[in-house]
């Protein structure tokens, strides 16, 4: 049970400071890309590049930079039971929050939200100087009644 | 000194104790930071207008901040390529370039979130904007917390002592960085 400390020190080790640096330049390849992609405005283009691209870049850090392929398969499974718990978490229990109505209710907040910030939001219509006032998603159905000029009322909360 | 760690002596797992343990926080840290992305991503998809809020954040200061997290990986593991060499010297050297890179990100993060909440986008305005500091405060936390680590770490190494905690450090050290490469397409590109 207890003889393995660092395995690797009983061979000579070589460095690998050369892969290490062609990595980053991968890595830094696909971080322009990935700014350059979505300036296309082609969602499915920004998706693929802003998301897909992380997730290239992740798992190049995860197998290059953490050797996490050289770890015993005991490493696997906790860091994956962690995110397959995290996952059921949020995307089985939570979805939920996606919702704005139901059978029985609607969750008035949101959509009131989701129509001040769309007709306030608008950056065309309205410019960058309105500071602290800006969103305000919390507020009481009430509080959005007579807003449409930008929720400047909104700052109390 | 009476006391000798056994982090690197013990193991009932196939994996040295103090990289089981770090393993095993980073397993913690999954779950604090899947379960932000989490909730951010399930918010952003029921809510259109954050759109428009997501277009004030300031994806050059991202881009130039995952440039520099990159780097910084880059200089943690060299950190542990001179640590496998048994060279104390140059693993601290890299190590401190590593504080470096966190230093430089967190000097951006500062300049950024200065400008943003000059302009009233604070952590109250909306819900995405709660999101925004929530995560990259959280993010920038541990970034602070692994600086300050691996200043210890780097100061033993220089003397030649527990080198195998360059290796541990550096870990760390990815997974902050594996974080920002998902909170970057979140709260800069997807506009």
């Amino acid at each position: 049970m207890s003889e393995n400390t660092a395995h690797h020190e009983s061979h000579e080790y070589h460095s690998h400071a050369k892969q290490y640096v062609r990595i980053w330049g991968i890595l830094l390849t696909l971080l322009i890309v990935s700014i350059l992609g979505p300036m296309l405005e082609i969602p499915i283009l920004t998706l693929i590049t802003a998301f897909g691209i992380a997730l290239v870049k992740a798992s190049l850090v995860v197998k290059y930079f953490m050797h996490l392929d050289h770890e015993p398969k005991f490493i696997w499974y906790i860091l994956s039971v962690s995110l397959a718990f995290m996952c059921l978490f949020f995307f089985a229990v939570a979805p939920d929050v996606k919702n704005h109505t139901g059978t029985n209710w609607t969750n008035i907040a949101a959509i009131a939200e989701i129509e001040r910030g769309e007709a306030y939001g608008d950056p065309a219509a309205h410019h960058g100087d309105h500071g602290g006032e800006h969103g305000g998603e919390h507020g009481t159905p009430e509080e959005h009644g007579t807003e449409n000029h930008g929720g400047a009322h909104e700052g109390g909360h | 000194m009476a006391f000798k760690p056994i982090a690197n002596t013990r193991s009932a797992t196939g994996v040295s104790t103090g990289k089981l343990a770090l393993y095993w926080l980073l397993c913690s840290e999954i779950v604090i930071f899947g379960g932000v992305l989490a909730g951010y991503l399930m918010h952003r998809l029921a809510h259109p207008e954050w759109a428009y809020q997501s277009m004030h954040t300031n994806t050059l200061a991202g881009g130039i901040n995952t440039f520099v997290l990159l780097t910084s990986s880059l200089f943690a593991v060299l950190a542990h390529d001179a640590a496998e060499m048994k060279d104390g010297k140059k693993a601290a050297q890299w190590l401190l370039a590593t504080v470096a890179g966190g230093g430089v990100f967190l000097c951006i993060k500062a300049v950024e979130w200065s400008n943003e909440i000059a302009h009233g986008y604070t952590i109250t305005s909306s819900v995405f904007w709660s999101f925004y500091y929530t995560a990259a405060g959280v993010h920038a936390s541990h970034v602070i917390g692994g600086c300050i680590v691996m200043l210890f770490i780097a100061k033993d190494a220089w003397q030649g002592k527990e080198l195998h905690r360059v290796e541990f450090i550096g870990l760390y050290w990815h997974f902050v960085d594996i974080v920002w490469i998902f909170l970057f397409p979140l709260l800069y590109i997807a506009k």
